[in-house]
């Protein structure tokens, strides 16, 4: 292993793929805002959502500073396309219905939660400190989808059958969780990063023990997509992205 | 008192934006005022939750009153590392949180263990039989709860 392997730049990508999940995730929880089944859930989602982009911002952040060119936390938020975000192609799934989005973070927040809790011994002290302080933010995040995975799983038939067609939906995204780009290796093996196929096992146990509970099947697939961590994103991400950012663009340089 | 002191203890004061009874101090989020080599002074918060709104407000509270205390030179600095906890609030904050109507968290907060917390007594009534209506309330840091006894609901200061 080289210096040149971990080099600022790759380090900066890394925080960037990283913030990028949170981010988007936290763009996609906020579309709930007043629509929640109840205002206790409007509550929950968003609170969700806030954790998340305040992991995004300080990893966003991280990235710029790495980079060297002057990119803000704002400038990398509002003024990348599509072909730049470097998130998982599962959180940029549309929300859909309630299960889908309960099924979609279940498999996300264990995802975190199993990074996080490796990422606090990360030789980068921003990435440390930033999974120190969200690792025990997401073990609420990740609590809060098994309830309602439980309850809706084990709930009625109609519950059950949407519980199921969700964690149906998101499964094949979830083998993307596991892989990194090609700089991961070598950032894991010197200390920055975690390599993402270590979180594989203790995400399995998780997960195969709340659908089991929840008396849901786990999905069997051969497909798994890929090609976020590449800047390669399905179609909703398009949309997800101007709307986000519609208003910063249409307004350069203005401040509150 | 010197100089830093002076500072240290008017930022210690400062009340927190979204719980005014409560000061940083009483936070424990203030971890450190210093006097640079070249003369600026250093104040260094850590933030209590990642995406903590409060914390934009408390950044410009913080600037604004070394500024008022004759300091040109001031620098916010956001320490991560260690990451802040609820067992870093005061006993004074534990009171003055019970005294506004918030239950506070308990001591020993461990991530998941907390996740079955037992029954959080009432800061009205002081029952025990009360109940979690959400495990997320009106801020990041807050659970939802009400009691059973005299019926009011109240927030409670979440374990993390």
């Amino acid at each position: 292993m080289t210096a040149s392997t971990t080099t600022a730049a790759s380090v900066g990508r890394y925080a960037l793929a990283l913030g990028d999940d949170a981010l988007i995730l936290a763009q996609r929880l906020s579309a709930w805002s007043s629509s929640a089944p109840e205002l206790e859930e409007d509550l929950a989602l968003t609170n969700i959502a806030l954790d998340l982009l305040g992991q995004a911002r300080t990893l966003l952040s991280r990235a710029g500073g790495l980079e060297g060119e002057g990119r803000t936390q704002d400038d990398l938020a509002y003024l990348r396309g599509e072909r730049e975000f470097r998130n998982v192609l599962l959180v940029e799934l549309p929300n859909g219905d309630f299960a889908q989005t309960i099924a979609r973070q279940l498999l996300f927040s264990t995802y975190q939660l199993e990074l996080y809790e490796r990422l606090e011994r990360s030789s980068d002290e921003v990435l440390a400190g930033v999974a120190a302080k969200a690792v025990k933010e997401v073990a609420y995040h990740r609590d809060h989808a098994r309830l309602w995975t439980l309850r809706l799983g084990d709930g009625t038939q109609e519950s059950h059958d949407r519980m199921q067609a969700a964690v149906d939906r998101a499964w094949p995204y979830t083998g993307e969780l596991f892989t990194g780009d090609d700089d991961w290796p070598a950032l894991a093996a010197a200390g920055v990063a975690v390599d993402p196929a270590v979180l594989r096992d203790g995400w399995d146990e998780f997960v195969d023990a709340t659908l089991a509970e929840a008396t849901l099947a786990r999905p069997e697939t051969s497909w798994y997509p890929a090609g976020g961590r590449e800047g390669l994103h399905t179609e909703a991400l398009g949309y997800l992205l101007a709307e986000m950012q519609s208003l910063h663009r249409a307004h350069p340089g203005a401040s509150w | 008192m010197s100089a830093v002191e002076a500072i240290r203890a008017a930022v210690a004061t400062l009340p927190d934006p979204e719980i005014p009874v409560l000061t940083l101090a009483d936070l424990g989020i203030l971890r450190g005022v210093e006097r640079a080599p070249d003369g600026h002074v250093v104040v260094t918060l850590t933030p209590t939750y990642s995406g903590c709104p409060a914390i934009d407000p408390i950044l410009e509270d913080v600037e604004r009153v070394v500024r008022a205390g004759g300091h040109d030179q001031v620098e916010v600095r956001l320490q991560l590392a260690p990451a802040w906890t609820t067992d870093w609030i005061t006993d004074d904050g534990r009171r003055k949180l019970l005294e506004y109507g918030i239950a506070p968290p308990e001591r020993r907060a461990h991530g998941c263990s907390t996740l079955a917390a037992g029954s959080v007594p009432c800061p009205r009534c002081g029952s025990d039989d009360t109940r979690q209506v959400s495990r997320f309330g009106a801020t990041p840091c807050q659970a939802h709860h009400a009691c059973n006894a005299c019926g009011e609901p109240f927030d409670r200061f979440k374990p993390i």
